[in-house]
């Protein structure tokens, strides 16, 4: 833990930074930033598992294994969005969300 | 010290990821992200995380944003501006947005967290062991699903990644 730092003020850290990305996922227009306001999301609650772990129960570790799953999962999602966002690029030379309509095979 | 370094850090992370969900130029919301990324490695190794803040510098600094970069380079003119929300959706947005958080830290504060003091250091070992163990509270049913699911999804982005072959591929069957 970190000395002269309680869990309410990490708490709060990571709060902000949840509804940032939140604040971001609704008004950014464009799937990368999308996926910018996502990785910050998936970031937030990993710190949170870790901060926990850490603070109210230090003799197991099972909030470093969350978070490892969480960063893996993210590592996943971004190679995978990437790979739709070039892709849907050829097809419609365009990364917004008000074109994208031939998602539908 | 170790509380200045944390307020030093929080302040740097708000501030970037405030520029980074609101800058109109894409590479460089990518790059105020990035400096959150690093922050948040930073806020790790003060907890004494180690081998996570390891993992979390290779694989979002080294790995994710450079991903990202590569897309925003081949899909954007480098000199484009985003286009905005309406001003009026920002708004409610913003609003709704700080009274989530003001739920969040009504909850927050409002719970009396049983803090253990301790200040013991984890170490790699300890995490292998735990990842890898057939005991209870062992991770390694997990852990190979994780690997399947990472298998799957490089797949599958090499598959979407040159589909429109494939499609062509199909139609002269």
């Amino acid at each position: 833990m970190i000395a002269g730092i309680s869990i309410y003020e990490i708490l709060t850290l990571t709060s902000i930074l949840f509804f940032i990305g939140i604040y971001g996922f609704i008004t950014r227009k464009n799937l990368i930033s999308i996926l910018i306001s996502i990785e910050l999301i998936l970031n937030a609650s990993a710190i949170n598992f870790v901060v926990i772990n850490k603070y109210l129960y230090p003799e197991v570790l099972q909030g470093v294994f969350f978070s490892i799953f969480i960063i893996a999962v993210a590592a996943a999602e971004t190679a995978l969005a990437v790979a739709i966002i070039i892709n849907l690029y050829r097809q419609i030379s365009s990364v917004e969300v008000k074109d994208t309509e031939i998602m539908k095979y | 010290m170790e509380k200045i370094v944390f307020y030093i850090l929080a302040l740097l992370m708000i501030v970037f990821a405030i520029a980074s969900v609101t800058s109109r130029k894409m590479l460089r919301s990518v790059v105020y992200l990035l400096f959150v990324l690093i922050g948040i490695a930073g806020i790790y190794f003060l907890i004494d995380y180690n081998f996570l803040a390891a993992i979390q510098l290779t694989i979002y600094a080294g790995g994710i944003i450079v991903l990202v970069i590569f897309s925003v380079l081949l899909v954007h003119h480098i000199e484009m501006e985003l286009e905005l929300a309406k001003i009026s959706k920002q708004i409610l947005t913003g609003v709704l947005c700080l009274f989530g958080l003001g739920v969040f830290l009504a909850t927050i504060y409002s719970y009396d967290f049983k803090v253990v003091e301790n200040y013991k250091t984890t170490t790699v070992a300890d995490i292998g062991s735990g990842l890898l163990s057939y005991d209870r509270g062992g991770f390694i049913l997990p852990f190979e699903v994780i690997s399947i699911l990472l298998l799957a999804a490089m797949i599958g982005a090499i598959i979407i990644g040159k589909g429109d072959k494939l499609t062509q591929k199909d139609e002269t069957i």
